[in-house]
């Protein structure tokens, strides 16, 4: 029993990860039909500035706390600027050429990754949180870590947030016009590429988000993080449902928990076949050959 | 008409040599008409000789080559918003609503200027004050018809591009957007792409007729009408019946 | 003869024939090669380029020619190149066994492996295709029973290996055997996309709905390139082991999949040549930027200039960038205007909502049927 509770927080902590990042490439690929590779660079971005940052810039300021907080925040502000740059340079010259702007978010992916092995080289960088996130808490006689909660309540927060900016506001309306029909919302007189723009640079903050956490959840700083969360939050956009925030919500949580639970009972039963990530893959495979438009189909939101 | 008549209606749209290549095919070889201010112009032809294609072109929704002017302004080089902003509506054919949005918020997306004509479209369709708050893909044809054309009256166009708004619909409702279009024809222009000569009967002023790709006859849509074997010729249907 | 089979078959084997000389040539080119290129090191390079090549082409003849995306191509080479040696190395089968258990392997895999993936296109065609690449990256690193050796990578066993393949003096042996790789998928290539079938995949490319409406099962077709692609990508798998003596996680990798769509697209996608000179390009630059990255001219910049500079990817990435935008026909595209077919219908594969393929529009404002 115990197991099974570390085991469902885990998975939801690492679904709340993949949720972060698998929203903003279901709104991009929802709305402009690009499919961004270069997300994992965005994970990246958020993952080594908020290294960077506490390590150089905030080293002995306030507590541990605050630094973190700062860093983190810092982190974030330079993966809205950097997708909304990658946008305005990369994405928005080849407008309407979709495959032209997936192979120069492939191309970016490629050369940020071997940039950032430059800078930071290839090895693994410990990271140390502040004390709270590495203690641990009591539930149902399970010692679970404290990050888990963080992870948790951020992807909480964020998927709020989104409902929110999506249903309140000007541009969360044309969003999901456009998701729907983008062509008919530029008959409508509206200029949607402000709207792609804003679109990455949300992917961006997200996808920055999950690249700080998960620096906390697995205690290091890697070049290759972001591409090996990137594959699952794939998955989980398409199991989900291109297009829809809720689709990757459920996604999320459900791809999360069967790595867990799979891989602990699997490896039991089996042995360590790393049945965890087969049985992700496997779920996809069987997701897409039943409902190719996976779980919530076309409608964002 | 007088001499002076002649003088009074100006030109709206001028569209100039209209191309339109779609995968192999040449869809429009050529396109040239006018469409005079005020009143109903409406584009005839049988199906598939690229009466929606023009319109969509007009609004550089397609790939075209040629030239496009509204009140003497070139627009050919504007991108579709812009065009759209100088003061054109569009009604597309399959009307195009926004199915997961709610009918207030289909319409509330078509916002442009300070003082959306809300007035005018709920006099002319006070159901879809009632159903505000409905999403548009339940509505019937009908109901996404008010709302598609409620669209482009909450601004004040200059040109309305209308797209067969009757397709589809029952006698009842066809009457009665004949009967929305004709108010509609007293406020602004309109360029109407409709099947049902019976509306263009009753509204039309002027006629502009396609035939694969190109204009084969441009006058007084009354006259046309008047004239069973031209309609036979040129639309492949009976004077009073659909083309 | 007529201009055609000029152009398919004697051009390139004048060309094969003439690369088939250069470990008799001494022949020296400084700024190119470090070395002589009949010398065993720059063979090894020459030898990789061509293997690459003809893995390129591999790729091409799925979506270059057919449109199909297919993000997991690394699987069939990691299937050659491990199977192999886990049956040599691990199971101490002799050379022959092994071959006729990776060529089996060869066909039974993509065959199985094609018939669910295929069951649906664009997309979802694609994800899938990764999901199983995947599968396979994941086993190679659970190393069970300990075949694979996960990350450390599996040494060969010298022993098992024919004599002429093994020893540095037999590198222009494994440059023959490169070269020779190249030339059979390049003939069998241009045989196949000239054959009947291969008109229909190109059809397949092009519209997808009219093959159907013809009373053809596109699936069927897809489903023979999708095999014989595979078929010799794993053959080329066979050849990379040999060319490195080892096998390594790298291969598995997503990665792997995306050079090879780099090399395609620097070439040009669907393009006779174009394959095969992007493998050849990007697999010299790979190994030639480092070179340039070490020279004394970068090591003389500022850090800011010079950490970039140093890293081959960095480059290539870049250099991939820049073809997109100014050159989307890649190399060979230099001679057509334009954006190439083979571009253009991969685009429906990716397009939103795209499930079947349906009618081409180029210029159209991008009509999307929900996602």
């Amino acid at each position: 029993m115990t197991t099974f509770v570390l085991l469902t927080v885990t998975g939801l902590g690492l679904g709340a990860m993949y949720f972060l990042i698998a929203s903003g490439l279901s709104l991009i690929y929802g709305l402009m039909g690009v499919l961004n590779f270069a997300h994992g660079a965005f994970i990246t971005v958020g993952s080594y500035a908020t290294w960077w940052m506490s390590e150089n810039v905030f080293d002995g300021v306030g507590s541990a706390w605050v630094r973190f907080l700062v860093s983190a925040l810092c982190g974030l502000v330079a993966g809205a600027i950097f997708a909304a740059l990658v946008e305005l340079v990369l994405i928005r010259p080849l407008y309407q050429r979709h495959i032209e702007q997936v192979l120069v978010t492939v191309g970016l992916s490629i050369a940020f990754v071997a940039l950032v092995q430059g800078i930071w080289g290839p090895d693994v960088h410990p990271y140390t949180a502040p004390g709270w996130l590495h203690e641990t808490t009591t539930l149902f006689g399970a010692h679970i870590p404290n990050d888990r909660w963080v992870e948790i309540a951020t992807a909480v927060a964020v998927l709020v947030a989104l409902q929110l900016f999506l249903r309140r506001t000007r541009y969360g309306l044309i969003i999901r016009a456009g998701v729907e029909n983008r062509a008919m919302v530029t008959a409508l007189g509206i200029d949607v590429r402000k709207a792609f723009t804003l679109v990455f640079a949300i992917g961006g903050v997200a996808a920055a988000l999950a690249g700080a956490l998960s620096n906390v959840y697995f205690g290091s700083v890697t070049p290759d993080r972001g591409t090996s969360l990137l594959i699952f939050a794939f998955i989980v956009v398409v199991i989900g449902g291109l297009g829809s925030i809720t689709g990757s919500a459920i996604a999320a949580v459900v791809v999360g928990l069967v790595q867990q639970y799979a891989n602990y009972y699997g490896t039991n039963w089996i042995g360590d076949w790393g049945l965890g990530d087969l049985s992700v893959l496997l779920l996809l495979a069987v997701v897409l050959l039943v409902r190719p438009r996976g779980l919530a189909g076309a409608v964002a939101a | 008409m007088t001499a002076a008549e002649a003088v009074e209606t100006r030109t709206l749209l001028e569209v100039r040599n209209l191309h339109v290549n779609l995968g192999q095919s040449h869809v429009l070889q050529g396109v040239s008409f006018d469409v005079p201010e005020g009143g109903v112009t409406a584009l005839l032809g049988r199906n598939g000789v690229g009466k929606t294609t023009t319109l969509r072109a007009i609004l550089g929704l397609v790939g075209r080559r040629g030239t496009v002017r509204l009140g003497g302004e070139d627009l050919t080089a504007l991108a579709t918003h812009r065009i759209v902003r100088r003061s054109v509506g569009y009604v597309p054919e399959d009307r195009d609503i926004f199915a997961g949005l709610t009918v207030e918020e289909n319409l509330r997306l078509a916002e442009r200027g300070d003082e959306p004509r809300y007035d005018l479209v709920y006099d002319l369709f006070p159901e879809l004050k009632t159903r505000a708050r409905q999403r548009a893909g339940t509505l019937s044809g009908g109901q996404q018809q008010m709302v598609a054309i409620a669209r482009a009256l909450l601004n004040d166009n200059r040109l309305l591009l209308v797209d067969e708004p009757t397709k589809g619909l029952a006698p009842a409702l066809v009457t009665e957007f004949a009967h929305v279009l004709e108010r509609l024809s007293e406020l602004t222009t309109v360029l109407l792409v409709e099947q049902n000569l019976g509306v263009v009967r009753r509204i039309a002023r002027d006629a502009v007729v396609l035939d694969t790709g190109r204009v084969v006859h441009a006058g007084d849509a009354k006259e046309l009408l008047a004239q069973p074997e031209l309609v036979r010729r040129l639309l492949s249907v009976t004077a009073g019946g659909h083309a | 003869m007529n201009r055609r089979v000029v152009a398919d078959y004697v051009w390139p084997l004048a060309v094969f024939g003439a690369l088939a000389f250069v470990p008799k040539i001494g022949l020296h080119i400084p700024k190119l090669f470090d070395s002589s290129i009949s010398s065993p090191g720059t063979l090894q390079l020459l030898a990789l380029c061509l293997l690459f090549g003809g893995l390129a082409l591999t790729y091409d003849l799925l979506f270059g020619f057919t449109g199909l995306l297919s993000f997991g191509h690394a699987l069939y080479v990691a299937i050659g190149a491990y199977m192999t040696n886990i049956a040599l190395t691990d199971w101490h089968w002799s050379f022959a066994q092994a071959l006729l258990f990776t060529a089996a392997l060869a066909f039974v895999v993509p065959l199985v492996i094609g018939t669910i993936s295929l069951r649906v296109s664009g997309i979802a065609f694609a994800m899938v295709t990764l999901a199983f690449a995947q599968a396979g990256s994941v086993l190679v690193h659970k190393d069970p029973h300990h075949w694979t050796h996960g990350e450390e990578g599996l040494g060969v066993d010298y022993a098992k290996l024919p004599d002429f393949f093994v020893g540095i003096f037999n590198t222009k042996y494994l440059y023959w055997l490169a070269l020779g790789y190249l030339g059979v998928v390049f003939f069998i290539a241009r045989w196949s996309v000239e054959s009947s079938p291969g008109r229909i995949w190109q059809a397949i490319r092009e519209n997808e709905l009219r093959v159907e409406v013809l009373g053809l099962r596109p699936r069927a077709f897809k489903l023979m390139v999708f095999v014989l692609a595979s078929f010799l990508a794993t053959a080329g798998g066979v050849v990379y082991l040999l060319l490195f003596n080892s096998t390594n996680p790298s291969v598995t990798a997503p990665n792997f999949t995306l050079a090879l769509l780099l090399m395609v697209v620097i070439g040009g996608a669907g393009s006779r040549w174009g394959a095969v000179l992007g493998g050849i390009l990007y697999t010299y630059l790979d190994d030639r930027l480092a070179a340039v990255g070490d020279s004394s001219a970068v090591q003389g910049l500022p850090k800011v200039l010079r950490t970039p500079l140093e890293q081959p990817l960095f480059l290539l990435g870049v250099i991939f960038i820049l073809i997109v935008f100014f050159l989307p026909g890649g190399i060979t595209g230099l001679a057509s205007r334009g954006r190439p077919g083979g571009l253009r219908r991969l685009e429906e594969a990716i397009r939103p909502g795209g499930t079947v393929g349906g009618t081409p529009e180029a210029g159209l404002a991008d009509p999307q049927e929900g996602v």
